[in-house]
């Protein structure tokens, strides 16, 4: 052995990818520079909608983190430099995967022609304010969900650009995502090797429980969970993950730890009513094994910290498509260096949750 | 016993704050109706700004849908998760006795008494003048809680 091989390696910089950090328009003027003429006459004629448009009042404005908001006053998220004093430099973040917050809060989404306007004004300007200057960056594409044939070329448009790694839902849509009406967006984004991510959020028209409008935020943002449940089973009993053995579906900010027991009540249900689902080759948890990842984010904080550590093993997959995320600048922030803490993982388990899956999902090079 | 002045009273009027590091601690100074404490500015959930955050009462209810502030107590919310933390206390409301953030003695002392605590403010900068009161946190101790 010679000397050089005996040098022991220098510690490793610990980095983390963030799998969850939204960027927003600064202002109503700034998304009405953004937009195409004509879209922008009727922005000024009707100045647009409302910024915030929360059904709740929630205990944070813009739902942000209060120290998020630009010294410019801007909404957060709208600056650049100050994501990377808060967050990219702050914690050497590696990449951060952004996900564009469409102003104002989607409500034009109902018209295909100014929902289409919004996803190509912010996927441009995404490119132009944020990919161009920082290489840490990679972008989720905004697409209008409600018009599959103006996602679709949305997602023609720009899929050519790597630095777009994934294409962006929300989890509140009109329809049950496995819906037929949503499968050419699944071929798109299968067709260009890109993920399909469904994030918290949207104004589908159903609220995040399964039993009618909360009152309180509290239960709308816990009920979230069960929205992502749906969606998943959706897909699931749908036959699109049978359809597209590629696919692979990434849930932004929907929990994790309730995912073993879905899926040991989906595989239950299924050895006695397969014959209703026959275009279901496999079980269903086979199909979240192989097509469905996880962000961190807000993950569940149970009084013992083994008691999460356990779901890895209820469900062995999770080990490969756990994926941390932040939110920034959201109020439910994760911080990189305290989320998971005093939860007790392996070491190489901590190693994919915090960069390893999320680099082989995204294919991020080194 | 290392005691520090950090401002005139005048200058933390009720319901504002001050920003201070003292021994290379960060902590912030909360006049509330009169009364002053300080905790440090680190929030013992996630390490956030603590200080930065929101100062408030705590809100009681009698029933579903009414919401009243109580009379006293100073709250002061973190600007990351809005974790709450009783100033007089240290101690958060959601797990008071396990998670609390370090809390400081704060007292109100007439200029002249003890000039010779070292502080941020200097002869120079901060010239003592015996008729004024001053804000003196003492990092020696904790407060009882």
């Amino acid at each position: 052995m010679t000397a050089l091989e005996e040098r022991p390696a220098a510690p490793a910089r610990t980095t983390w990818i963030d799998c969850d950090v939204h960027i927003a328009m600064p202002s109503p003027a700034a998304l009405r520079e953004n937009l195409p003429e004509e879209w922008r006459e009727r922005h000024d004629r009707y100045g647009g909608n409302p910024f915030h448009a929360s059904l709740y009042p929630r205990m944070a404005l813009g739902a942000a983190r209060t120290d998020a908001w630009p010294p410019d006053g801007s909404a957060p998220g709208s600056s650049l430099p100050f994501l990377r004093e808060q967050l990219l430099d702050r914690w050497a973040i590696e990449y951060a995967v952004l996900g564009p917050i469409v102003r104002p809060d989607q409500a034009g989404m109902r018209n295909p022609g100014y929902a289409a306007a919004l996803a190509r004004a912010t996927n441009d300007w995404v490119v132009r304010e944020w990919l161009d200057p920082d290489p840490r960056l990679r972008s989720s594409i905004v697409v209008p969900v409600e018009d599959t044939e103006y996602a679709v070329a949305e997602i023609e448009r720009v899929a050519g650009d790597p630095r777009f790694v994934q294409v962006y839902l929300q989890i509140k849509t009109s329809a049950p995502l496995g819906n037929r009406r949503y499968w050419p967006i699944y071929e798109a984004a299968a067709a260009h090797d890109l993920p399909v991510s469904i994030h918290f959020g949207g104004v589908g028209g159903h609220p995040s429980t399964a039993a009618g409008w909360a009152s309180y935020y509290l239960e709308d943002h816990a009920g979230n969970a069960q929205t992502f449940q749906h969606q998943l089973v959706s897909l699931v009993c749908s036959g699109v993950l049978e359809r597209l053995p590629d696919l692979r579906i990434v849930l932004i900010e929907g929990g994790v730890a309730w995912a073993p027991a879905l899926v040991w009540r989906l595989d239950a249900a299924f050895e006695r009513m397969h014959d209703e689902v026959p275009h279901l080759t496999r079980r269903p948890s086979e199909y979240v094994a192989d097509h469905v990842w996880f962000t961190t984010q807000p993950v569940e904080e149970p009084p013992d910290p083994r008691s999460l550590a356990r779901v890895f093993d209820d469900l062995p997959c999770l080990r490969d498509r756990v994926m941390y995320s932040s939110d920034y600048p959201h109020w439910d922030f994760d911080a990189p260096d305290q989320v998971l803490r005093t939860v007790p993982l392996d070491a190489a388990l901590r190693a994919k949750i915090m960069t390893g899956n999320a680099r082989e999902l995204y294919r991020l090079p080194r | 016993m290392t005691r520090h002045v950090v401002a005139r009273v005048g200058d933390v009027p009720p319901g504002s704050r001050v920003l201070v590091t003292l021994d290379g601690r960060e902590i912030g100074v909360f006049n509330v109706d009169g009364e002053f404490f300080a905790v440090r500015n680190r929030c013992p959930h996630q390490a956030g700004p603590l200080c930065e955050g929101i100062l408030t009462r705590p809100v009681s209810s009698t029933r579903p849908g009414e919401y009243a502030f109580t009379e006293e107590g100073g709250i002061l919310r973190c600007p990351w998760h809005q974790w709450e933390f009783d100033l007089a206390t240290g101690r958060s409301w959601c797990d008071p006795d396990r998670v609390r953030v370090r809390s400081y003695p704060v007292v109100v002392e007439r200029g002249g008494a003890d000039v010779r605590v070292p502080g941020p403010y200097t002869a120079e900068t901060f010239p003592v003048a015996v008729e004024d009161e001053y804000v003196v946190v003492d990092l020696g101790g904790r407060l009882p809680s």
